[in-house]
């Protein structure tokens, strides 16, 4: 059977339009939250990672007249063409694409929108990426809350294992909307200072906006100097409560569990875990008993919303991408925001910056509906 | 007092829709979380929005809400002590 | 080797009609709106499950669509089935609710429990709490029923042992308009998994 990929990649954030950038500052210790003062987005102020417009706009330019699009196509197709160009890649009937976004253009549904409603059809994101980039194949958009991002991955093998295609682009993102912030106050899950994940005094979620893109590929000379193999994945739902995550963890646990599997693994072989460590009380804790149940609990671990907020659907694809890096680096990167352990079970979280010969990583999301998700990668080269 | 419990009881029931619950099965002193009328997290969340809404009283915390949510009558008496509309 | 899979029990819920593996269930005048549809579509099955009626109708659509499928195929909560979902409005017509509930910033109360719902993968959360299946799952959005798509990924899932079942559909709801097709797919029936034997029977060809 053939094996998967992850190749060229690209992070679009507050933190850069690069992976390389976003790479540095992570490095540097910059995060990219900040408090934001917009009555138009929320009527208080609030804590987020937000993309610079007139950046992205500048940005823009090469690719299209800014006003036609609205600000997550800009921030995507940016994302999606970098790859493009690093790749080089043909596109043939047995390339697909994969979008993966939780809301996508959700913010044409307000009033005060200068776009058509239509936009607000995921399936019309979709076809938007697929004509500007002229994919032959109609878009599979993955719209699965929190782990949209990293299921996109697993979604990319799978379709590439049985043989549908040979290479695939993710794109992925979403951005952030008084729709989200609203929500998620109502939630009363939105801290009131920058988020830290895992930490005792933490008090809850920062949103943020990102983009991510990434090829999977089967083929061996599409291979980036940063690639890593698929191992193996899974995907299991609690089966608890729509909203909270299950108490004993029992979907994630599962997930990691099918993945090991998969990957005929050892869990001892796990240099580093990418969780996804939102900083609300409950997900933090419930991934410390999911991690201690599979025996994972002295492997070193992060979350990277310290840096970017909670990224929605591009969240799995960028901390997968920072996963990457870190191998690639053979750096830990802190997980910014961490002061003094506070869930129930040991968990080894990264403290500061360690240079250590990295191997295999494991990534992980969970999010409403129940949803988890666990991908295992190790470096090719 | 009595009229406000009354006026309660039917909220709870339309607003976490309740289908199968009548206002006479909900007594005053009922537990409204657990193992009395079953409600969950979300529900807890959704009376806070109530409160704010319909008595003009905001709460932030959620762990505020646990004890003020015990039963319609204790309800009752935060809500006529607290409301500003 | 390419082990064979079969489409074991389906339901259709459109139309004011339910009808399972082609049999008419019930029938409700065309008339009547989707919240008394649903109800009565609840009521037939004896239920006695009131998370029913907090469900936004999107929900409320998928979990009925499930329960017909499940009743069919007797599953225990051991079975590992997997659930893969898709459809074109994706969430949005609880979206327009909760953007309703912000759009007037003097009467700014979003709600929770509408919120939450915001998520098209709630569908699966739902079926996955009712029949205890902590399994495979994953939500899909496309412009129209996509055979190739389904057939693809819930072949892969069995293939690679993710599950021993799926339990897979088109469950669309927007504004009036809704459509709802599930199928199991088991390692036993009489129906082949073939894309055109999903697409003959999503239009309710036999």
């Amino acid at each position: 059977m053939s094996q998967t990929y992850l190749s060229y990649n690209n992070i679009i954030s507050s933190l850069g339009f690069t992976t390389a950038q976003n790479i540095e500052n992570i490095s540097l210790g910059n995060s990219g939250i900040e408090k934001v003062d917009d009555k138009k987005v929320l009527q208080t102020p609030f804590y987020s990672s937000l993309i610079k417009t007139d950046q992205l706009d500048t940005a823009f330019q090469k690719l299209g007249n800014s006003i036609d699009f609205t600000r997550l196509e800009k921030m995507m197709f940016l994302s999606l063409n970098d790859v493009l160009e690093q790749s080089n890649l043909e596109i043939t009937a047995k390339t697909g694409l994969i979008i993966s976004t939780t809301k996508g253009n959700v913010d044409v549904l307000d009033t005060n929108s200068k776009f058509p409603k239509e936009r607000a059809y995921l399936a019309e994101l979709g076809k938007q990426i697929q004509q500007f980039f002229g994919f032959k194949n109609e878009a599979i958009v993955v719209s699965n809350a929190c782990v949209s991002g990293i299921l996109a991955v697993s979604v990319a093998k799978r379709m590439i294992t049985s043989g549908v295609y040979d290479d695939v682009l993710i794109a992925s993102g979403d951005i952030v909307s008084e729709f989200i912030l609203s929500g998620f106050q109502s939630f009363q899950a939105i801290s009131d200072a920058p988020c830290r994940p895992f930490s005792k005094n933490r008090t809850g979620i920062n949103i943020g906006e990102a983009a991510a893109a990434i090829l999977v590929t089967s083929q061996k000379e599409n291979l980036s100097p940063d690639a890593l193999e698929i191992l193996g994945d899974g995907s299991c739902n609690d089966a608890n409560h729509i909203s909270g995550p299950s108490r004993t963890g029992e979907g994630l646990y599962r997930s990691i569990q099918s993945a090991l599997k998969e990957a005929m693994i050892e869990t001892s072989t796990i240099d580093y875990i990418s969780a996804h460590g939102t900083a609300t009380n409950y997900n933090d804790e419930m991934e410390a008993i999911a991690f201690n149940r599979m025996e994972l609990g002295d492997v070193p671990v992060n979350s990277l919303k310290g840096y970017y907020g909670h990224t929605l659907g591009a969240s799995g694809l960028l901390e997968t991408i920072v996963g990457m890096q870190s191998l690639f680096n053979n750096t830990l990167y802190t997980s910014y925001g961490f002061d003094e352990l506070g869930v129930s079970q040991s968990i080894n979280v990264i403290k500061e910056n360690t240079k250590k010969p990295l191997q295999t990583f494991l990534k992980t999301a969970s999010g409403f509906g129940g949803c988890n998700t666990a991908v295992i990668f190790k470096k090719v080269h | 007092m009595e009229g406000l419990k009354l006026e309660l009881k039917e909220k709870i029931i339309e607003q976490l829709n309740l289908e199968d619950v009548s206002i006479e099965e909900i007594g005053d002193d009922d537990p409204l979380f657990g193992d009395g009328l079953g409600l969950d997290s979300i529900d807890a969340l959704e009376l806070i929005v109530m409160l704010d809404k319909d008595y003009g009283i905001k709460l932030t915390d959620p762990k505020e809400g646990k004890k003020i949510f015990e039963s319609v009558a204790i309800m009752a008496t935060y809500i006529t002590a607290n409301r500003t509309k | 080797m390419k082990i064979e899979n079969y489409i074991s029990n389906y339901c259709h819920i459109r139309n004011n009609t339910v009808s399972v593996n082609g049999e008419l269930i019930f029938k409700e005048d065309s008339n009547s709106e989707f919240a008394d549809f649903s109800k009565k579509g609840y009521k037939q099955l004896n239920l006695s499950y009131s998370k029913f009626f907090k469900m936004d109708n999107l929900s409320k659509l998928a979990f009925l669509g499930a329960e017909y499928v499940l009743n069919a195929t007797k599953i225990d909560a051991d079975d590992n089935v997997a659930i893969v979902l898709t459809n074109r409005a994706s969430s949005l017509d609880t979206d327009r609710k909760h953007q309703g509930s912000i759009q007037d910033k003097e009467s700014y109360y979003p709600s929770p429990a509408v919120f939450v719902y915001t998520l098209p993968n709630i569908t699966i959360g739902e079926i996955s709490i009712k029949h205890q299946l902590k399994s495979e799952n994953a939500f899909f959005i496309f412009d129209a029923f996509n055979a190739d798509f389904l057939h693809a990924y819930a072949s892969s899932l069995l293939e690679k042992e993710k599950a021993e079942s799926v339990l897979c559909g088109w469950v669309d709801y927007d504004g009036e308009a809704y459509d709802c097709f599930m199928y199991m797919i088991s390692k036993k029936g009489q129906r082949k998994h073939t894309t055109n034997e999903l697409k003959n029977l999503y239009k309710n060809k036999d």
